[in-house]
């Protein structure tokens, strides 16, 4: 387990490096004079000449990539330079309301996901199948942009069961924030579902196919016994893995999702900083999120390594 | 499905029925009618005329987004599944790190650095599906570096861009077909995500996301400029996803 881990671990440092030689990158790739250009309109001197000396930006490049490496292991993502607060606590700010809304979207995904995915597997080629594959094709077809207005249109305008928009703590009140949340987890969630559905339909039918399960039906075991204690357990191990990798795109809906219903977190911070020219703000979210990433992908790799026996010989 | 998108696109100019761009007052938010089947947007526009004139925005930035990344991402991924060793490593450590920042965020940011238009949308999109190509292409080379046909040619002394180009490139296409197929669906999605956002096509010119983005405003008066370019995205994303589907249980023996 320690020399597994240590492997890992190994791997994950040049990958962080790149990461970070991609989003120090980023600024680069802004037209012209990057001081002028995070200036916006205003394009006072005085704020040119402070963003230049801010960013090192008469420094060569290595020297200021160095101080933005050395900023990051400290824990200094930057500054906003609208909002004048460290981007650290403006991302600590907005990921509980995320974490939130991702989470209940995981929920509604595996609910939604697994059930249609084994009901699939287990009713091969009749109506439940198709009818699950053509809910997975819908899924991934659906920008959640559409589907998130097209759920306005109905639970908010036209039946008024649901707000439109807006956020509402749960410390305060929350109904209201179930009832708020509700309606973006599933848009969020509807893509997720479709693929976790794929993934348990393909790892059912191979598990269903296999000498255990033939054994456990010739023992005489109710079917519902096979398919749920001895099948599922088994299939959902690559599930569970594949469904850590598909999280960043999880992460890349909470931006559509977060701008569409008007919640306060993680998504919408980074859309608003894309209009205000708030470029260290924008690298801070691609870094969370791209660190998020890796580390789950590790633990992922983590619990595969421990549910998996034949991995520990 | 595709083929007829594909038609709508070419013929935009002559099955549209107005201009695209046309404003007219009298016609504000005008709901479904024998002058404008789709209805009208906020500054009286014909959406009919600008879904069809949307669907060029749509299948160009999903062409040429994953031209982008196949141009990038085959030859890397070659070079890295052939070459192996220091190279290899050192190409995959990078891939993962751009497999690491999710695909619609780093599409975002670059998009958002690059400056806000449709080419630079496309190239976003374009750089941020690279690694997936890359990844497939390597795991193609390596698996058929080591076929006895590969062996063969090296064995009679052909040069490795000869043995890589001729004989290894032309039994790795299909998987990297079906998946460009299916990158499309993504890109389209992509694109739309990031004219909805403001970051890929600029108003006024026609696109399916910009016109939900406007649209969203008006969800409770003129339902009709949402429902249109919500569902051509969908019907597009669908009918690339059925062709990569199609794709790959043609062309994969795994999947018959």
């Amino acid at each position: 387990m320690g020399r597994f881990l240590l492997q890992r671990l190994a791997q994950i440092v040049p990958t962080l490096f790149f990461v970070s030689l991609l989003i120090f990158g980023l600024q680069q790739l802004l037209p012209g004079d990057p001081a002028v250009a995070m200036a916006g309109e205003d394009r006072d001197p005085e704020t040119i000449r402070y963003l230049r000396e801010k960013f090192h930006l008469d420094e060569p490049l290595p020297v200021r990539y160095w101080y933005w490496l050395s900023g990051v292991a400290h824990g200094d993502l930057g500054e906003s330079v609208r909002i004048q607060k460290p981007v650290l606590d403006l991302i600590l700010e907005k990921l509980p309301v995320t974490l939130q809304l991702a989470s209940m979207a995981i929920v509604i995904a595996l609910l939604i996901g697994v059930t249609a995915g084994v009901i699939s597997a287990v009713k091969k080629d009749t109506w439940l199948d198709y009818a699950a594959n053509v809910f997975a094709l819908w899924g991934l077809s659906t920008p959640n942009f559409w589907l998130g207005i097209l759920l306005i249109l109905l639970f908010a305008v036209n039946l008024g069961w649901l707000p439109a928009s807006g956020y509402v703590s749960p410390f305060e009140d929350l109904k209201g924030n179930l009832a708020a949340m509700i309606m973006p987890a599933f848009v969020l969630g509807n893509a997720f579902a479709s693929i976790l559905m794929r993934h348990t339909r393909s790892a059912m039918l191979q598990v269903l196919s296999s000498d255990y399960v033939r054994t456990a039906r010739a023992k005489g075991l109710n079917e519902r016994v096979v398919v749920l204690k001895h099948a599922l357990r088994n299939a959902l191990i690559p599930v569970i893995t594949l469904g850590a990798l598909s999280f960043g795109e999880l992460l890349g809906g909470t931006v559509l999702t977060e701008t569409i219903f008007s919640i306060p977190g993680f998504g919408k911070l980074v859309v608003d900083a894309v209009f205000n020219r708030d470029y260290s703000v924008v690298q801070g979210v691609v870094l969370c999120t791209a660190t998020a990433y890796i580390t789950l992908n590790l633990l992922a790799d983590v619990a595969y390594f421990l549910v998996n026996p034949r991995l520990r010989v | 499905m595709v083929a007829f998108f594909v038609a709508i696109a070419l013929a935009a100019p002559f099955l549209a029925p107005q201009d695209p761009l046309a404003t007219s007052w009298s016609a504000v938010r005008a709901a479904p009618s024998a002058a404008n089947w789709f209805g009208a947007d906020e500054l009286g526009r014909d959406v009919l005329s600008r879904v069809i004139w949307g669907t060029r925005a749509s299948i160009l930035a999903g062409v040429v987004s994953v031209t982008i990344a196949l141009a990038l991402g085959v030859p890397i991924g070659m070079l890295a599944g052939y070459a192996g060793g220091w190279l290899d490593a050192l190409l995959s450590r990078i891939t993962d790190a751009m497999l690491a920042c999710p695909f619609l965020i780093l599409a975002i940011a670059l998009a958002a650095f690059l400056g806000p238009s449709l080419t630079n949308a496309m190239i976003a999109i374009g750089v941020s599906a690279t690694p997936v190509f890359i990844r497939l292409t390597r795991a193609q080379v390596l698996s058929a570096k080591s076929e006895e046909y590969v062996e063969a040619a090296r064995a009679l002394g052909n040069p490795h861009l000869r043995i890589a180009l001729r004989h290894i490139f032309p039994n790795i296409v299909a998987p990297l077909i079906v998946q460009a197929t299916l990158a499309i669906a993504a890109a389209v999605i992509a694109e739309a995500s990031l004219s909805f956002l403001g970051l890929g096509q600029q108003p006024p010119a026609p696109s399916w996301g910009s016109m939900l983005n406007t649209a969203k405003n008006y969800i409770d008066q003129a339902p009709w400029m949402a429902i249109w370019p919500g569902l051509s995205i969908f019907l597009l994303v669908l009918s690339f996803n059925l062709l990569g589907d199609g794709l790959r249980d043609a062309l994969d023996p795994r999947h018959k």
